[in-house]
């Protein structure tokens, strides 16, 4: 047996005063890393399997287990750290490019946390959001540019087709394939609840969920996965995908093994092939292409719906959102690098892209400065964690946001990061059926619902705070931000003062 | 009357409902103080097979066919649900030739036992619902 | 609607209770010339072995039973005749008791076959009734060193053994068949049984019987003699069919009813012991003595007299019973394709017929048996379930999901 280099990252301990051996971790670890020893009497692991998802920590009735990192250390030094040691041992051992998956986990600044939130004194009143209107209700698309009349002085609805979400918040692009049918479930019901929308992701719609159209957004990728006329017709609105934060550059791939009869069936290829999403769309090499297909999707549409455009924040991104802008597209949609994946080139995911509250002011700013702002919506993604960074988002210009790592936390994910292994303890990132059915949609929507609604809750707590009652009073306000430890650079960019400016 | 109903779409064979059965029917303050190092004798059974998986616990019938074998009069309907005093029973096992669910089970202590919707112990709710996991089990009205 | 039941058994309960399922005000008279509450049967032998007492006995219902169902209790009398003609039945002592609507609930008396010098015997019971019971436990005394002689290997006779075995100084029981518990086990079975009850001290004199009786010994036909101090007869039993056939009702080995309960005589019932069953497992009338037949036949009865309408059409011969701590379990009848699984504490014969199961037998290992018993009852086509698994035990995954969802996920 060759030697491994590598030592298991996570220690599985188990206080054995409290072990009643019901064996349940052994059942619910599809890493097989509990086994039952008959001739111990005891539980023993193998932890060299585990990813650390807590699946068994959660389901212990006794609060046996927890999962530590591991204190073995290689001798590590301030350039040679213990992951790029044990990322050399294991490339040196498979040849492979290194797999990864969620969203860039790499101590990168996180903006965010570097914007505070303004509130009224004296001279302004807040608002008691339990006690006064409040609104978050928000449109997304086109808005016309004036108001037009007849010779009769009447107005002409000019109005270009608009989403309309009950709060500013939707489940990003998450296809079935990449996630189970019960999660798909689950987001699907959750938007219908909400008033908001889900995201199809690039892997069609499964036949099931055609009653959940008015509140989806059906994704048209460089794959064309899953796409007919029926599937446009069952969303509320079309996304062309040109590019994901977590792998800007690149296209997908769904092994071949994931794709089973359901999946084959939705996303039109056959059983057990791999599903490759090219990086390019290979018909689209200029603005102008993507105009075309736009305008193809609208066509296809009879213009009733928004299409929208999502792309990947890289350097250049408010050139690109720009141009994006003027291909017709109702709505951009901005991917940060920090957003999520089901499996990505480990280099890719972790050093490609940039943050999104950066890419997110330059574009704003960009398409105010052009003229253009009022001509698409944006709707940024990539690590919105909770419902200051919304608001931190939409004050720095977004007219909504994207969510799917804390929706995928919200449905039980631990955010292990090892969707790409399909065995998904949390019945999430996999398509075995045996893992699939522990994501009750019942369980799982009342979660969904639960954490929006929370937001919503606490974003009006914040907004009524400043003073402000309505998402349009609030989106683009930069005023109602403060930056704290940032360099002028960064302060100029973002559109914002320093704390105490 | 509320029943505890099983949906073996949800059920994911952990056993759970079995270990929070037995713990909830021991008196013990704790589960480990109720279960360690013991054999479990659960009213509720999960059955499994190629992933398939179901829990089985007795379905409260509105014709009980154990009650009304009973010999000794131990097996009664109070408020719907169908309780046994164990005081009177003799451990004849009519009703385990009776009942078709195979609901009711033998136990250490002579007398048959079954499942009583938690109603005689401290916990008042099917503690086999609230241990599950994935809503697999449920306590309702249908 | 005045009600009138004679007996005061289960079948009696039965129809007390099926009565008022419908009916809940309608005067309901019990008569019996028993002078106890009503009391579960088999419980005598269980009384004798110390797991239960008269008084939990005597609380098969709740002590308020009578009154909060509004029936009222003739306790300790006999009816001698039933009136059809005039709706009455008559008491001794001359009473008549009108009625509306009656159910006979007259149950069956032990059998006991002549046999010489019978008369000649001191201390002799038949194993029935409460009064059999705290007879035979008067004359069996505290020191535990009678020698008991039970004529009769059938249930009765060995629930009997089970109920004393622990208070004789010695204890024989002859029957006449080859093997114990004819009309219940096969050979097989039959020996297991009978290994285990040896084991725990009990003779048996089998494929021989008494030829005659000298007080305390009796000769036996093949020419043996025993001594003993307390004789039991337990040969069977036969219904109490009289009252019944002089109203008119016809009989044959006992009360012919159709599956409402109903005699032949308008607005009399019958359900019990008393009567003759129609045995779906074996399709043929014979006698079912058991008592969750009794309590059917007699909610059936209760509830049509009431003016409902159920029909009770799934008899079959069953029987759960344990002997020394080894346990049984047995349903309908044994005449088909056999599967069988056994070894050294364990036994299980299946039976299936045409598609069907129609009985089983398991012997220690009884867990679920219901199952089996339920396909039996419901006739259950043998090719809409998973026979493989039904075999290998019993367990609901044998159904077709549908079938499981049905069963797990509504109230029946």
């Amino acid at each position: 047996m060759a030697i491994d280099f590598l030592y298991p990252q996570y220690e599985v301990v188990r206080n054995y005063d409290r072990c009643i051996a019901c064996r349940a971790c052994e059942r619910q670890c599809a890493n097989e890393v509990h086994f039952y020893d008959p001739e111990f009497e005891k539980m023993m692991v193998d932890e060299s399997k585990c990813v650390n998802c807590h699946r068994c920590v959660s389901l212990c009735p006794t609060r046996a287990l927890k999962i530590v990192k591991t204190d073995h250390t290689f001798k590590e030094n301030a350039n040679w750290t213990g992951k790029a040691i044990s990322e050399v041992y294991r490339q040196a051992g498979s040849g492979g490019v290194l797999l990864s998956s969620m969203g860039n986990p790499e101590p990168y600044p996180i903006y965010w946390d570097k914007i505070l939130i303004n509130a009224s004194q004296v001279t302004n009143p807040s608002i008691d959001p339990l006690r006064e209107p409040m609104e978050t209700k928000t449109f997304l698309g086109k808005k016309p540019g004036k108001i037009e009349r007849d010779e009769n002085g009447r107005l002409i609805p000019n109005m270009s087709p608009q989403l309309e979400l009950n709060v500013p918040i939707m489940f990003s692009a998450m296809s079935y394939g990449s996630i189970s049918y019960n999660a798909h479930e689950s987001l699907a019901r959750a938007a219908c609840a909400l008033g908001t929308y889900y995201n199809t992701g690039e892997g069609g719609l499964h036949q099931d969920f055609y009653q959940y159209g008015p509140h989806t957004i059906v994704q048209v990728a460089s794959g064309r996965f899953g796409v007919h006329k029926d599937y446009l017709e069952a969303g509320a609105a079309i996304e062309i995908k040109m590019g994901q934060g977590a792998k800007p550059g690149i296209g997908g791939h769904l092994p071949g093994h994931k794709v089973g009869p359901d999946i084959s069936k939705t996303r039109m290829i056959p059983e057990g092939t791999d599903a490759i999403s090219p990086a390019p769309h290979h018909d689209i090499y200029s603005i102008e292409d993507l105009r075309q297909l736009v305008y193809s999707l609208k066509e296809a549409t009879e213009y009733k719906k928004p299409v929208m455009v999502k792309i990947a924040a890289v350097h250049n991104v408010a050139a690109i959102a720009s141009g994006v802008a003027r291909s017709g597209a109702d709505v951009i949609c901005i991917d940060g690098y920090r957003g999520g994946t089901g499996a990505a080139p480990t280099r890719i995911r972790d050093n490609v892209g940039i943050p999104i509250e950066l890419a997110l002011a330059a574009v704003d700013q960009r398409l105010r400065d052009e003229g253009i702002r009022d001509q698409v919506s944006v709707v940024v993604g990539g690590s919105i964690r909770n419902s200051a960074d919304l608001l931190k988002a939409i004050a720095l210009g977004a007219d909504a946001c994207y969510i799917a790592t804390a929706a995928l936390l919200a449905l039980g994910c631990h955010l292990c990061r090892s969707c790409q292994t399909g065995k998904c303890n949390w019945g999430i990132a996999t398509q075995r059926p045996e893992l699939v059915k522990r994501l009750n949609p019942d369980i799982g929507s009342q979660r969904l619902i639960n954490l929006v609604t929370a937001w919503d809750h606490e974003l009006k707590e914040m907004m009524g705070g400043m003073g402000i009652n309505s998402i349009e009073a609030l989106r683009g306000n930069r005023l109602m931000l403060r930056g704290l430890g940032l360099t002028q650079k960064e302060l100029n960019i973002l559109g914002i003062k320093h704390a105490g400016e | 009357m509320k029943r505890v109903y099983v949906n073996e779409k949800w059920c994911l064979g952990c056993h759970l409902c079995e270990y929070y059965c037995a713990f909830a029917n021991s008196g013990k303050s704790s589960m480990v103080k109720a279960l360690k190092d013991h054999k479990i004798a659960p009213r509720i059974h999960i059955e499994e097979r190629n992933n398939i998986s179901f829990a089985v616990s007795c379905r409260h019938c509105i014709d009980p066919l154990c009650v009304k074998g009973c010999i000794s009069g131990a097996l009664t309907i109070v408020d719907g649900a169908v309780q046994i005093d164990s005081d009177k029973c003799v451990g004849c096992y009519t009703c385990i030739l009776s009942c078709p669910y195979g609901a009711l089970s033998t136990s250490n202590e002579g007398a048959i036992q079954k499942c009583e919707l938690c109603a005689k112990n401290e916990f008042g709710q099917p503690m086999c619902v609230q241990g599950c996991p994935n809503k697999a089990i449920v306590y309702e009205e249908r | 609607m005045n009600y009138v039941i004679i007996g005061n058994g289960t079948a009696a309960v039965g129809t007390i209770e099926g009565i008022r399922a419908v009916d809940p005000t309608g005067p309901i008279t019990v008569i019996s010339d028993e002078i106890y509450p009503v009391y579960g049967r088999p419980l005598i032998s269980y009384l004798l072995l110390g797991k239960t007492t008269e008084d939990k006995m005597l609380h098969y219902r709740p002590a308020d039973f009578y009154e909060k169902n509004g029936v009222k209790t003739m306790l300790g009398r006999t009816v001698t005749k039933i009136d059809a003609a005039a709706k009455a039945v008559l008491l001794e002592g001359g009473e008549s008791v009108p009625y509306d609507k009656l159910c006979v609930c007259t149950g069956s008396r032990p059998f006991v076959p002549p046999m010489e010098g019978l008369d000649t015997v001191q201390n002799k019971t038949s194993f029935m009734t409460l009064d059999d019971a705290k007879r035979l436990d008067a004359m069996l005394g505290a020191q535990n060193d009678k020698r008991v002689l039970i004529i009769g290997a059938g249930l009765i006779g060995l629930k009997c053994a089970e109920g004393i075995y622990q208070r004789v100084g010695e204890l024989t029981v002859i029957d006449l068949a080859p093997r114990i518990l004819p009309n219940v086990l096969t050979e097989v079975p039959a020996a297991i049984i009978q290994k285990h009850i040896e084991s725990k001290g009990v003779k048996f004199i089998l494929g021989d019987s008494v030829a005659r009786f000298d007080g305390n010994t009796a000769t036996l036909q093949s020419g043996g003699t025993l001594d003993f101090d307390v004789l039991v007869i337990a040969v069977g039993v036969r219904p109490n069919t009289e009252l019944a056939a002089n109203a008119g009702c016809e009989v044959n080995r006992g009360i012919l009813i159709d599956n409402r309960s109903a005699t032949t005589v308008p607005d009399i019932y019958a359900a019990g012991d008393c009567t003759v069953s129609h045995d779906i497992a074996a399709d043929t009338d014979r006698i079912l003595a058991i008592l969750p037949n009794a309590y059917m036949q007699g909610e059936t009865a209760g509830r049509n007299m009431a003016g409902g309408n159920m029909t009770f059409d799934k008899s079959i011969p069953m029987n759960a019973s344990g002997f020394m701590g080894l346990h049984m379990i047995t349903a309908g009848s044994y005449d088909g394709e056999t599967y069988l699984e056994q070894d050294e504490d364990h036994y299980k014969l299946l039976v299936t017929r045409d598609n069907h199961l129609v009985g089983f037998i398991m012997i220690g290992d009884v867990d679920r048996a219901g199952i089996y018993t339920s396909l039996i009852r419901e006739r259950t086509p043998l090719d809409t379930i998973d026979f493989d698994l039904i075999r290998e035990k019993p367990q609901l995954m044998a159904f077709s999901r549908a079938e499981r969802a049905k069963k797990l996920g509504g109230a029946h």
